[in-house]
C-alpha cells in the first residue's frame, strides 16, 4: 500500500533535474579562487629502485610553483589499512607502509615519484615531463604462484616475502577430511576471477584548501565516505584534528567501491594546499585512473564439492590466491577473508565447509572492493562447481540446487554467520516463472534452426550486506566502527532536514530516504530535504558500500525520527491537554484517541520554535534529533538468477539472449530505483562474464589501459533484464526489514552467464567444463575446438 | 593566444585558447559551463557529447579554434527557460535513465541527435547508436527504454520499470 511518495513508491527522482540539466556540481566541477593545479610523475616500470630524481630543469620551467617528491614526505605517515587480518597461525598478517609519494623505490605502473604543482594544469603536465628520474629496474612479481616461490623477488624488502597472509575460515580439518572420506562424488573446479578496472564513469578528483587564519583543511574529493576520509587522512596520514578537517564529497559519478579507499592524491592535496598556502587541485585522466585507482577481484581459486550417494553436499574445500597488488588499500585485507570466506556456503545447507585464502603482494596496481566484493568470487566459484557437479551426475541443475537450499531460519552457517531470513525456493519459484523456463527447449530448437547453439545458465546468490555489527567487525580486525548516524532537523515552519553520513553517488538517496520519513510523519515528501557528503554539515558517517545506505543509514534515519515524533507528541500532548499515552499520528495530524481533539504538525513543530505555550519544566524547546544505528547482524539478501545466450559456433561469439533476475531484498522503499540498481549491477556482471578484463604483462605493465583496450560493456553488448522482487522476506534484525539491493546483480550474473555458456557448448556436443571469464569469442572457440 | 568566438546556446561565446585547447576544455573551463562532462581521453566515453551545427560531436575531440562561428548546443540549452524538461530529459526522469548523472548529459545530447535523424528507432537502433556512449551504472535498461518512450513508443511492455 504505497501512501503517496511514501515507503514502496516508485517516485520518480529529485536529484534528476539537476543532472539532466547540465547543473550537477561533481567534484571538477569545482574550482577556487587562486587554484594551482597538480600533475604526477607516475613510474613507468613495474619494479624499481629510485636513483635519482632531479627536478631542478623542472622546477625553473614556467608557471611552477614547487615539486613535491617522496622527500617531503619523510616523517608523514603513510597510506593506512583498515583492517587487519590474522592468518592461520594468530599471527598479524604483513602490512607494508604505502607512502604519499615514492620513497626509495617503485612498485607498480602508476606509483606516485614527485608531483608538480603549477598555475596551470598544461604547466603541470610539462614540467613533471621534464624531472629527470633514474630507476634501477628489478624484476617485477606479477604471477600469483610465482610470486610465493621462495626465491621470489620481494615487492616490499622489509618483508618476510611476497605473502601478506595465509588465512584458514570454517570447519576444522578433521570435520573436512571426515566429509571427503565418505563422499559418493566429488567435483573439482579450478578457476580465475578475473581483475577488473572499476571505471565509474566520473574519473577521481581532489582538491585542497588550506585557511591560515583558522588553521583549517578542506578537502574535496569524489568519494562515498568522506568521513571515513577525514578520519583515515586525518589521524593517520597528515596528523589533523577532525575539528581542523572538513571534507566534502559532493556530487560523485559513480563509486562502485573504488571511491570508499582514502587515495595518496587525497593526502597530498590537502597536504600542499596548506605547504603553499593556495588551494590546489588534481583531476585524474582516464588513463591515470586505469594505474591509479584501486582494481577489483584478482582470485585464482581450486574448489571441491563432495556429496553423498543421494546427491545432498556434505563438504566444501577452497582454496585461493587473492592479489592484493602492491599495496594494501582501505578495505583490501577484508575483501577475500572476511566479504568471501563468510559466504562460501551460499544458500546450502553443507555441514563442513572450509576456506583458505593466501593473500598475495605483486608488482601491480593494488586490488580493493568492487562491487560485491568477495561475494562475487564466493557465488561464481560455488555456482559454477554446483553446475559441474550437476553435469557430471547427470542431475538437473535447478533440482540439485533446489536439494540443498537451507529452508529454515535463522540458519547458522559452518562458515560464522548467521542467516535471519530467507526463502530460496520462492525466489526460484519467480525465476522459474520470468525466465519462462518452460519454452526454453523450443527457443533452442529455434536457434539450432539458425545454426545457433542455445545454452541456459543459473545461479543462486546470497550476500552479507549492512555492514556491520561493530563489536563483531573489531573481533575480525576492522579497525573502524561501521554503525551509521543521521541527524533529523525539523524547522519552526515544519519542513525538515535530514543529515545522512550515507553518500549517494547514483542511488538516489535523496528520493527514497525523505520516502522513508515522510511515511512514518505523514506529510509530503517535498516537506524534507536530505543533505549528505559533507563532514562540517553532518555530524558523523561511515559512508556508503556493501549495499549498507538503507539498512544501516536508512535505519539511523528510522531511529532519528522515532525520537522525534516521540517529542512532537509530547508537545502535542501538551497543546491539546491531554495525555501523551493517548496521542497518535496519523497523516501529518496528532489526535487524541476516542476524541476530536487534534493539531497539526505545523502547530507543534512552530510550539517547538516559539514555546510561549510549551511544557518547559519537561522538555527542551527545538526539535532536532541524532541516531547512531548499529547493526547486530549483516542483512542476506538472495536470489536466483537465469542467462540464456546463443553461441556461434563458426566465430565463438556470445550474444545475450534474454537475462532474468528473482531477487528478494527484504521491503523496498522504492522500487523503480531497486530496479535500476539491479540492471546496473546485471551490465557489470555481463561485463565481467564477457569483456572486461584486466592485463598485464610479465613485466608488470598494464596492457588493458584505456577504454581502447578494456572492453567495457555497452548499450548493445547486453538485452533489456526481467528483473522481480515480489520474493520478499523481510529482514528480521532492522527496523525498516530492508535488506540491500546495491551489489546484487553484479554478484549474481556472472555465474549464470558462463553456465549458459557451457551450457550451450555441451549442446553442441563440445565436453567443454570451464571456460575462464571473459568468456570471449576467443576463449569460446579454443575451448570447443580443443575439446 | 588567439581568440575564439562561437555561439553557445543561442548566446555569443569568445575567450582565448590555446591551439591545443579542446572544445570541452574551451566549455568547462573557459565558458564555466561544466554540464557537459570529460569521462576519458581517448574519445570513447561519450560523456563529453555537444551539438556542432547541429550534429552530435564529442568535444573532447575538437579543438576549440575548430569551433570558430560554430552553432553550439550543450546539455544546459536542452531545457526550456522556465526549466521545463524537453521531452527526452522528461523521459530519462520518468524511465529512470540516470543514476549518478555522470554520463547523462552525452547520453541526452546523442538521444536527441538520434532522434533528429530517426524518430522512431528501435531498441537495437537505439543501442547500437549508443555505442560510443558508455555508462556504467544503468546497465543501459532505462536510457534505452526512455530513449524510446522520448520517441513516442510505448514501453510498456518492456520489462521492469
Ligand atoms: S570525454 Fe569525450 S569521449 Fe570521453
Ligand atoms: S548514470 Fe552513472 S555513468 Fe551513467
Amino acid at each position: 500500500m504505497p501512501a503517496d511518495g511514501g515507503i514502496g513508491a516508485a517516485t520518480p527522482r529529485r536529484e534528476d533535474v539537476r543532472f539532466l540539466t547540465g547543473a550537477g556540481n561533481y567534484t571538477d566541477d569545482i574550482n577556487m579562487r587562486g587554484q594551482a593545479y597538480v600533475a604526477f610523475l607516475r613510474s613507468d616500470v613495474a619494479h624499481g629502485k629510485l636513483k635519482k630524481v632531479d627536478t631542478g630543469a623542472a622546477a625553473a620551467m614556467p608557471g611552477v610553483i614547487r615539486i613535491f617528491t617522496g622527500e617531503d614526505f619523510e616523517g608523514v605517515g603513510g597510506i593506512p589499512c583498515g583492517w587487519q587480518v590474522t592468518d592461520r597461525h594468530g599471527e598479524p598478517m604483513q602490512e607494508p607502509p604505502q607512502p604519499v609519494l615514492a620513497q626509495g623505490k617503485v612498485r607498480h605502473i602508476g606509483d606516485r615519484i614527485a608531483a608538480v604543482v603549477a598555475e596551470s594544469l598544461e604547466q603541470a603536465r610539462n614540467a613533471a615531463e621534464a624531472i629527470v628520474v633514474e630507476i634501477e629496474d628489478l624484476p617485477a612479481v606479477v604471477d600469483m604462484k610465482k610470486a610465493l616461490e621462495p626465491d621470489a623477488t620481494k615487492v616490499h624488502d622489509d618483508l618476510k616475502n611476497n605473502l601478506c597472509y595465509d588465512w584458514v575460515f570454517g570447519s576444522d580439518d578433521a570435520a573436512i577430511e571426515g566429509a571427503f572420506s565418505k563422499a559418493a562424488h566429488v567435483t573439482t573446479l579450478e578457476l580465475v576471477n578475473q581483475r577488473l578496472v572499476a571505471n565509474p564513469m566520473e574519473p577521481r578528483v581532489a582538491i585542497g584548501d588550506y585557511a591560515s587564519h583558522s588553521d583549517e583543511s578542506t578537502l574535496y574529493t569524489t568519494s562515498q565516505n568522506p568521513h571515513m576520509i577525514r578520519l583515515l587522512m586525518g589521524a593517520f596520514v597528515l596528523g589533523i584534528p577532525e575539528h581542523k578537517l572538513r571534507v566534502v564529497a559532493p556530487d560523485v559519478g559513480g563509486g562502485f567501491g573504488t571511491k570508499i579507499f582514502h587515495y595518496a592524491e587525497e593526502a597530498f592535496c590537502t597536504f600542499a594546499a596548506k605547504a603553499l598556502h593556495r588551494p590546489v587541485k588534481w583531476t585524474s585522466s582516464r588513463s591515470e585512473a586505469f594505474i591509479s585507482d584501486a582494481q577489483g577481484r584478482d582470485h585464482v581459486t581450486k574448489i571441491e564439492l563432495a556429496l553423498d550417494a543421494e546427491n545432498n553436499f556434505i563438504g566444501l574445500r577452497t582454496d585461493t590466491l587473492a592479489n592484493m597488488g602492491a599495496y594494501l588499500m582501505t578495505v583490501a585485507p577484508a575483501v577475500p577473508t572476511y566479504l568471501h570466506g563468510t559466504l562460501m556456503a551460499g544458500c546450502y545447507r553443507t555441514p563442513a565447509v572450509q576456506v583458505n585464502v593466501r593473500a598475495v603482494f605483486t608488482n601491480t596496481v593494488p586490488v580493493d572492493a568492487y562491487r560485491g566484493a568477495g561475494r562475487p568470487e564466493a557465488t561464481y566459484q560455488l555456482e559454477r562447481l554446483i553446475d559441474k557437479a550437476a553435469r557430471e551426475l547427470g542431475a538437473d541443475p535447478i533440482a540439485l540446487r533446489r536439494q540443498n537450499f537451507v529452508t529454515e531460519f535463522p540458519y547458522t552457517t559452518p562458515v560464522a554467520v548467521q542467516y535471519d531470513t530467507g526463502n530460496y525456493h520462492g525466489t526460484m519459484d519467480v525465476l522459474e516463472k520470468i525466465a519462462d523456463i518452460a519454452g526454453f527447449e523450443k527457443r533452442r530448437k529455434d536457434s539450432e534452426a539458425r545454426g545457433k547453439l542455445r545454452g541456459f545458465g543459473i545461479n543462486c546468490y546470497i550476500e552479507a550486506c549492512g555492514l556491520a555489527p561493530s563489536h563483531l567487525v573489531g573481533q575480525l580486525g576492522g579497525r573502524a566502527g561501521f554503525y551509521e548516524s543521521a541527524t533529523v532537523r525539523v524547522n519552526a515552519t515544519g519542513g525538515l532536514v535530514v543529515m545522512t553520513g550515507s553518500h549517494s553517488h547514483g542511488q538516489g538517496h535523496e528520493t527514497s530516504f525523505p520516502q522513508v520519513v515522510a511515511d512514518m510523519l505523514g506529510i509530503d515528501p517535498s516537506m524534507i530535504e536530505l543533505v549528505h557528503g559533507d563532514t562540517s554539515k553532518i555530524p558523523m558517517g561511515m559512508g556508503t558500500y556493501g549495499s549498507r545506505s538503507l539498512s544501516v543509514g536508512g535505519s539511523a534515519i528510522y531511529r532519528a525520527t522515532e525520537k522525534i515524533i516521540a517529542k512532537a507528541k509530547k508537545i502535542a500532548a501538551h497543546l491539546m491537554e491531554a495525555s501523551e499515552a493517548d496521542v497518535e499520528l496519523k497523516d501529518g495530524q496528532f489526535s487524541v484517541a476516542g476524541t476530536d481533539k487534534s493539531v497539526a504538525w505545523g502547530d507543534v513543530t512552530l510550539a517547538a520554535y516559539v514555546p510561549h505555550n510549551y511544557p518547559l519544566e519537561d522538555i527542551e524547546p527545538g526539535l532536532e534529533e541524532t541516531a547512531f544505528y548499529d547493526p547486530s547482524n549483516f542483512t542476506y539478501p538472495a536470489g536466483a538468477y537465469a542467462c540464456e545466450v546463443e553461441v556461434d559456433p563458426d566465430t565463438g561469439k556470445v550474444e545475450i539472449m534474454s537475462f532474468a533476475a528473482a531477487d528478494d531484498f527484504g521491503n523496498i522503499i522504492n522500487p523503480m530505483i531497486v530496479d535500476g540498481q539491479v540492471h546496473g549491477g546485471i551490465g557489470q556482471g555481463i561485463g565481467q562474464a564477457l569483456l572486461e578484463n584486466c592485463v598485464y604483462d610479465e613485466t608488470g605493465q598494464l596492457l588493458s589501459a584505456s577504454f581502447m583496450d578494456y572492453a567495457m560493456p555497452r548499450a548493445d553488448d547486453v538485452p533489456f533484464y526481467a528483473v522481480d522482487h515480489s520474493s520478499q522476506t523481510p529482514c528480521t534484525h532492522n527496523p525498516l526489514g530492508v535488506k540491500g539491493c546495491g551489489e546484487a546483480g553484479a554478484i549474481g550474473s556472472p555465474p549464470a552467464v558462463v553456465n549458459a555458456v557451457v551450457d550451450a557448448l555441451q549442446s553442441g556436443g563440445h565436453k567443454v567444463d570451464h571456460i575462464d571469464m571473459p568468456v570471449s569469442p576467443a576463449r569460446v572457440w579454443a575451448a570447443m575446438n580443443n575439446a | 593566444m588567439p581568440q575564439v568566438s562561437m555561439t553557445v546556446n543561442g548566446k555569443p561565446a569568445s575567450g582565448e585558447v590555446e591551439g591545443r585547447t579542446l572544445l570541452s576544455t574551451f566549455l568547462r573551463e573557459t565558458l564555466g559551463m561544466t554540464g557537459t562532462h570529460v569521462g576519458c581521453d581517448t574519445s570513447q566515453c561519450g560523456a563529453c557529447v555537444v551539438h556542432v551545427n547541429g550534429d552530435a560531436v564529442k568535444s573532447c575531440t575538437m579543438f576549440a579554434l575548430e569551433a570558430e562561428g560554430a552553432d553550439v548546443a550543450t546539455i544546459e540549452g536542452q531545457a526550456a527557460a522556465d526549466g521545463t524538461l524537453n521531452a527526452i530529459q522528461a523521459a530519462f526522469q520518468e524511465h529512470h535513465g540516470l543514476q549518478c548523472g555522470f554520463c547523462t548529459p552525452g547520453m541526452v545530447m546523442s538521444a536527441a541527435a538520434l532522434l533528429k535523424e530517426n524518430p522512431k528507432p528501435s531498441e537495437a537502433e537505439v543501442r547500437k547508436y549508443l555505442s560510443g556512449n558508455l555508462c556504467r551504472c544503468t546497465g543501459y535498461h532505462n536510457i534505452v527504454k526512455a530513449i524510446m518512450a522520448a520517441s513516442g513508443q510505448d514501453v510498456g511492455a518492456i520489462a521492469a520499470e
